[in-house]
């Protein structure tokens, strides 16, 4: 089989995917949103057309509020991120921004999150992935149990499920700080849930591969591991294509038409889930075949 | 007829019964009215974190205190005439921040200054005993407080607060910390706004401004006329949101419950102040965490967009089943269709409050769906490859399916069970729509399927079968 044969050339290519995703986080970081840092996010808009990025930057920089962000959102709207700001700071904030009273503008969406909130979210959301690689390695251990008889311990099964999951969950993560930096994407708690859903469904295909193994371990008793493992791929792969396309398409609906604010989080879920049929068709699988070698050396 | 198709035909009816209710249930003249819950993103509206001070309080005493918080903001925020606000305690205590806090949300009102000073600014009322200028405790205070302020002082002009409230921390133990929150002067009795049963303006003739009469309840009047009367020939402080308002002399022992508040008031701060008192003190000290305010018009545009990326996704998925599987395609976008209008009808019933999370989770879930449609057909091929008929090809298909479905379903299960444990609201909703998707899509892409398959009745791939059943590209 062929993606077996030429497994090496697929390492290869993850192992460069990887590189630049840890590049990219490593260089431009993850632009933490509100919801981790704490501060204040202020969507604004200007019915009639809103005024020149420079004018409005300069209008709050003299208000002293410390480091201010504006980001152009949408055709008329601005989004300002900047610290936690008192009731004072707020009004005469929102002063500056009419230009002198010489343009209207509604507040869309203001979000003023306390440093504590921020923190505690952040605590959460690195015990839930914690939790979820735990307990996902605990149930593929449980589930496979049996295949422990043929070549292969149940448990390389679950270390190798879980290597194909960092590998989506770097790419996802060095995606975003790719779009935090060129698009001004924000690293939110939607985030954070992109990550854990693609946790969940990466592994799914992963999943099925793997069940399959086990099938054909019973039916071929006297099949090399790595054939059986060809087989399986081969009789699964339409599957997980067929399966990815589906998932697909309804998340660029969801990024092409979709609110605003689920936007980002349509991207990471499909570089995501891309990234999780092609881990577990020509690397999880793969793994394991390489694993299996060098124990036989 | 046999069972299958009597089986088939129940379940379309049911289909089109409860597609028939959720569109009943739109409009509102109908008796099953009953919309759609929207969360604060798509409808608008304005959501304040607020952190209770329980650091006064036994923790035996906090549930209790938080449920009478809760009470009393709901009170003052009905006063609002918002439409459906929430109020809700949570508890978090994760990695060491024990917080105890109040969420408010206010559907609809998006200018929240006026409900931020209503729920906020509120008095805190208390009553308070003169402590002897000889008494210990009172020296420990202001021991303590002198040794603070002296380490405050040393600091450099340019330290952080936070910084500064850490390294306060660590120099100090927690008996000190606790000291130096205490009035050296006077000490607390208990007796607060709580125990309040009423507040009135009160214009007396032989003062300047108006005074406030406050009546206390049964339990206040009690505690009112023990302190009275241990505190004879001293001050009691009043103290309104940590000031001191007056403190009169006690001349006799006060048995019906009744205390006069003089101070300089206007005739406006009395009226404000009583109608404050009235609503209810409260029992514990809050402060404003966290603010978020959505317009309407963006939560509506969310609304919408996020319904048209759902039809368009809906739309091109449906295309693509049918045309890679033909007649099996058709029957998943059915049993996808059963899958849409159960979970609707789930959303109105529950009731699911809708987020723009929500939403897209529902979008994906559909992508979900399809999946195990997929797997199953995926494996009716194989089974016909290798020579079966098409009944049984249908039937194996569906049996040898099942392992891989439930295992990797059952993995989305789990994370999506931890999002919604330690999610905010928003993921909260997304990690809801998630699960149910899961269990619902489960029951649709297997029993609707196979039902609808096999009542169809092919059962040798032959003439008109062979073309329905052949998929794409098939070898």
């Amino acid at each position: 089989m062929t993606i077996v044969k030429y497994r090496k050339i697929f390492f290869v290519f993850s192992a460069v995917l990887l590189v630049v995703s840890a590049l990219a986080i490593g260089f431009y970081g993850l632009n933490l949103g509100t919801d981790f840092t704490g501060g204040t996010l202020l969507e604004i808009k200007y019915p009639s057309g809103r005024p020149d990025l420079t004018v409005v930057q300069e209008a709050v920089k003299k208000l002293d509020l410390g480091n201010v962000l504006v980001q152009p959102t949408g055709d008329k709207s601005y989004t300002l991120k900047l610290k936690n700001i008192t009731e004072v700071e707020k009004n005469s904030l929102f002063e500056s921004l009419t230009l002198g009273g010489e343009s209207f503008f509604t507040s869309e969406r203001l979000s003023d999150i306390g440093p504590t909130l921020g923190q505690e979210l952040r605590n959460k959301g690195l015990i839930a992935v914690t939790l979820v690689i735990v307990l996902i390695i605990i149930y593929i251990a449980f589930v496979f149990r049996q295949v422990s008889k043929h070549y292969v311990k149940s448990w390389k099964y679950g270390v190798t499920a879980i290597i194909a999951l960092a590998h989506d969950i770097i790419i996802s993560a060095g995606a975003m700080a790719l779009a935090g930096h060129f698009l001004g994407g924000e690293a939110d708690a939607l985030f954070l849930t992109a990550l854990l859903t693609i946790l969940g469904l990466s592994i799914n295909d992963t999943i099925v591969v793997f069940d399959r193994i086990r099938e054909n371990l019973h039916r071929h008793p006297n099949v090399k591991f790595e054939e059986v493992v060809g087989i399986s791929i081969r009789e699964t792969y339409e599957r997980s294509i067929n399966t990815t396309i589906v998932i697909v398409v309804t998340l660029v609906a969801l990024l092409l038409f979709g609110p605003t604010s689920t936007y980002f989080f349509a991207l990471i879920m499909l570089v995501g889930m891309v990234a999780g049929t092609y881990s577990s068709i020509f690397i999880a699988s793969n793994l394991l075949v390489s694993w299996e070698k060098l124990g036989r050396k | 007829m046999d069972k299958t198709r009597i089986s088939a035909v129940i379940l379309l009816l049911a289909g089109v019964l409860v597609g028939f209710f959720i569109y009943n249930s739109q409009s509102s003249d109908s008796y099953f009215y009953r919309p759609f819950k929207f969360g604060l993103d798509l409808s608008g509206g304005s959501r304040l974190t607020y952190v209770a001070d329980v650091s006064k309080l036994d923790p035996a005493n906090v549930p209790d205190a938080m449920s009478s918080l809760r009470e009393v903001i709901e009170r003052r925020v009905n006063v609002f005439g918002v439409s459906e606000p929430v109020v809700q305690v949570e508890r978090s205590a994760i990695s060491g921040m024990d917080q105890n806090r109040l969420i408010v949300e206010l559907p609809g009102v998006t200018n929240v200054d006026e409900a931020v000073k209503m729920i906020s600014e509120t008095p805190n009322l208390e009553f308070r005993v003169e402590r002897a200028s000889t008494s210990p405790k009172r020296q420990a205070i202001v021991a303590a407080r002198e040794e603070v302020q002296e380490f405050i002082s040393a600091l450099p002009t340019t330290t952080p607060a936070t910084e500064a409230e850490i390294m306060l921390q660590e120099r100090f133990d927690e008996e000190t910390l606790a000291l130096i929150q205490q009035d050296p002067d006077f000490e607390s009795t208990g007796l607060t706004g709580r125990y309040l049963k009423r507040a009135q303006v009160n214009f007396s003739q032989n003062a300047l401004g108006p005074s406030i009469l406050v009546e206390f309840n049964n339990e206040g009047s009690k505690l009112f006329a023990e302190l009275t009367k241990q505190n004879i020939n001293k001050s009691i402080g009043i103290f309104l949101d940590e000031t001191l308002l007056s403190a009169p002399v006690v001349r006799e022992e006060i048995s019906d419950g009744q205390a006069e508040i003089s101070g300089q008031f206007t005739v406006q701060e009395a009226k404000e102040l009583t109608r404050d008192l009235n609503l209810g003190a409260l029992p514990v000290p809050i402060s404003l965490a966290s603010t978020q305010i959505v317009g309407a018009t963006l939560g509506e545009e969310a609304a919408q967009k996020g319904l048209e990326a759902g039809l368009i996704g809906l739309f091109v998925v449906a295309i693509f089943m049918i045309v890679w599987y033909r007649l099996p395609g058709l029957i998943s976008v059915v049993a996808l269709t059963f899958y849409i209008v159960l979970m609707l009808a789930l959303f109105k019933l529950f009731p699911v409050t809708l987020t723009a999370a929500g939403i897209a989770g529902f979008i994906l879930t559909i992508g979900i769906a399809v999946d195990a449609n997929i797997l199953i057909f995926e494996r009716m091929k194989e089974e016909i490859a290798a020579g079966k008929g098409l009944l049984e090809s249908i039937k194996e298909g569906f049996a040898r399916a099942w392992l891989s479905i439930r295992d990797s379903n059952l993995s989305s299960l789990i994370s999506a069970a931890i999002l919604f444990w330690f999610g905010t609201s928003m993921i909260k909703g997304f990690a809801l729509t998630l699960m149910i998707g899961i269990l619902v899509s489960m029951f649709t892409a297997i029993t609707v399927t196979r039902t609808l398959l096999l009542a169809l009745g092919f059962r040798n791939r032959v003439g008109i079968a062979k073309f329905l059943f052949d998929s794409a590209f098939f070898k």
